[in-house]
């Protein structure tokens, strides 16, 4: 069992709800943001040591997000679990360029996530 | 960087992508702190060797600029020069190369975004963000394992509550794709008709004021018309549009409609064929019918390939390919000259049944000489109060969820 922090920026509440769930039972402290425009300074307040990204959010991109979490120092070294409806070979180079930690696109098992969680911050 | 590792083998060890670290190495991302630790230690090496004296840095990203630039020749040998000599303006230069690297990226960034359809990309994103929430919870319920009452009545709550998003994303869907309006607009001659006609709202002013009108003129003015094939079927469409008005002017339908909207009573009324009917029937707006419920229309020959396409908001109809085989339109045509009434439901949509009635006319063009040609139609109308005996039927295999359907000629994209 982990202590560690997962943030899931995310504004599917479904979706949130299954991977809470599933982070949780597994022993992780699940953290969770809607707001696109704002999740860069929820990911300051409090650096997790992961953070889930979804691509498509309110008021701004998961690649905007990115790419400014990867520019700012104190948190620009957080893995970062990328989750897209948009899987497309150009979707994943565009994320890799922008320095994820790893890609995935939705519909996920819900074995994958776990085990990439865990991969990424165990 | 030197390597006794790969550059991959490094970047899982780091957490991050291969690409991210090659971005790393040619500095055009700085590092600190936990990543530059990682690194330092998955290569075994003391992390002050990362540290290097600020000219040559400096002198190095010049050596980046030059290399970007290399058509303005410049003084390559002399970049640490400059970097010490006037480091101001060599910060300048590297300012605007890390600048120039950022808008590139932006650049792409809304290229990508411009290069999707927004709508299709939002409706695709729905559809599949509804699966993955069906997916993982379902995937919860079912793998056992210790929950609590109250999750998994949320977890059933949640399954509900997407599958009933899912079907109305799809339907969006589907709709927006078979919509003549759609990307794929025009791209048949009865596509150019249907788009014409849909755009007069499926009636012909012109002939409805004045039966006698020059159908040249009506054609004339049809700008939407723009192939020689489509004018061609728009000819014809108009030469039998013509014919149903002197048979049924609008006033006498409208009037008689205030006493029924049963076509194979009207069919006895005014002692007319019961397709002219279903053709007046769905020239009438929906103002004008009493109860504001609009018909629609739709007519295949003898090999099933559908000839007229008038579509309601909860009854689209297939662009391409074949529909459901359990249209009555197709069982009308096994019964030739007898109307067939079905009350049918379409798969995956709840909200309205329609009342269909179909019948297939048996014609000789060619007299004695030639073969016998075979026309359906199918008039339909939503119902208001749903039928227990309804047929379910589907739009077509590509987009019907029906499972275990005997008709089924291909896999259903929900399947």
């Amino acid at each position: 069992m982990t202590n560690k922090r997962v943030l899931l920026i995310e504004d599917e509440p479904n979706i949130i709800e299954a991977i809470r769930f599933i982070l949780s039972r597994d022993g992780w402290r699940v953290d969770t943001h809607s707001d696109g425009s704002t999740a860069l300074d929820a990911i300051r307040a409090r650096v997790p040591d992961l953070v889930i990204l979804d691509v498509m959010l309110p008021n701004k991109s998961g690649y905007d997000i990115l790419c400014e979490l990867r520019e700012t120092t104190d948190v620009q070294d957080v893995p970062v679990l990328m989750l897209t409806a948009r899987g497309q070979k150009k979707d994943r180079e565009l994320a890799e360029r922008l320095g994820v930690s790893k890609f995935m696109t939705k519909p996920f098992s819900n074995g994958e996530i776990l085990s990439t969680v865990r991969e990424l911050a165990g | 960087m030197e390597k006794d590792i790969k550059q991959a083998e490094l970047a899982q060890r780091c957490s991050i992508s291969a690409s991210y670290l090659n971005l790393i190495e040619h500095n055009r991302r700085k590092i600190g702190g936990g990543l530059l630790l990682k690194i330092a230690q998955a290569l075994d090496v003391d992390p002050a060797m990362f540290s290097e004296t600020a000219e040559v840095e400096l002198a190095r990203s010049l050596e980046a600029a030059a290399s970007a630039f290399s058509f303005t020749n410049p003084e390559r040998d002399r970049a640490q020069e400059l970097a010490g000599r006037f480091p101001g303006w060599a910060r300048l230069i590297f300012a605007q190369q890390a600048e120039l690297g950022r808008l590139q990226q932006v650049v792409e960034r809304l290229g990508d975004r411009l290069t999707h359809d927004p709508f299709l990309s939002a409706s695709m994103h729905n559809v599949l963000s509804s699966v993955t929430a069906i997916r993982s919870a379902s995937a919860i319920l079912a793998n056992g394992g210790e929950i609590e009452p109250e999750w998994e009545a949320r977890f059933h709550r949640n399954i509900f509550e997407d599958s009933q998003r899912l079907t109305d994303a799809t339907e969006t869907l589907v709709r927006y794709l078979d919509n003549e309006n759609g990307p794929a607009e025009g791209s048949l001659p009865q596509d150019e008709l249907d788009a014409w006609l849909a755009n007069q709202g499926w009636r012909i002013e012109a002939l409805e004021r004045e039966p006698a009108a020059q159908l040249d003129t009506i054609l004339d003015a049809a700008d939407d018309l723009t192939t020689a094939a489509a004018r061609d079927i728009a000819a014809s469409f108009l030469r039998r549009y013509q014919d149903d008005v002197r048979l049924l002017p609008e006033a006498s339908l409208l009037s008689a409609l205030s006493e029924t909207q049963d076509a194979l009573q009207l069919a006895a009324n005014f002692a007319l064929p019961l397709p002219v009917i279903f053709r007046r029937l769905a020239t009438v707006s929906k103002d004008s019918l009493p109860e504001g419920n609009p018909f629609g229309l739709v007519a295949c020959d003898g090999s099933g390939t559908l000839t007229v396409r008038k579509p309601l908001p909860e009854f689209t109809l297939p662009r391409y390919g074949a529909c459901c085989p359990f249209w009555p339109l197709f069982q009308s045509l096994q019964t030739p000259l007898t109307p067939v009434m079905q009350i049918v439901a379409l798969s995956g949509q709840d909200k309205a049944d329609f009342r269909t009635i179909a019948f297939a006319e048996k014609s000789y063009p060619l007299g004695w000489d030639g073969p016998a040609t075979l026309q359906a139609w199918m008039l339909f109308q939503p119902v208001i109060e749903p039928d227990a005996s309804r047929l379910r039927v589907g739009i077509s295999c590509r987009v019907c969820a029906e499972q275990n359907c005997v008709a089924r000629r291909e896999p259903s994209v929900f399947a």
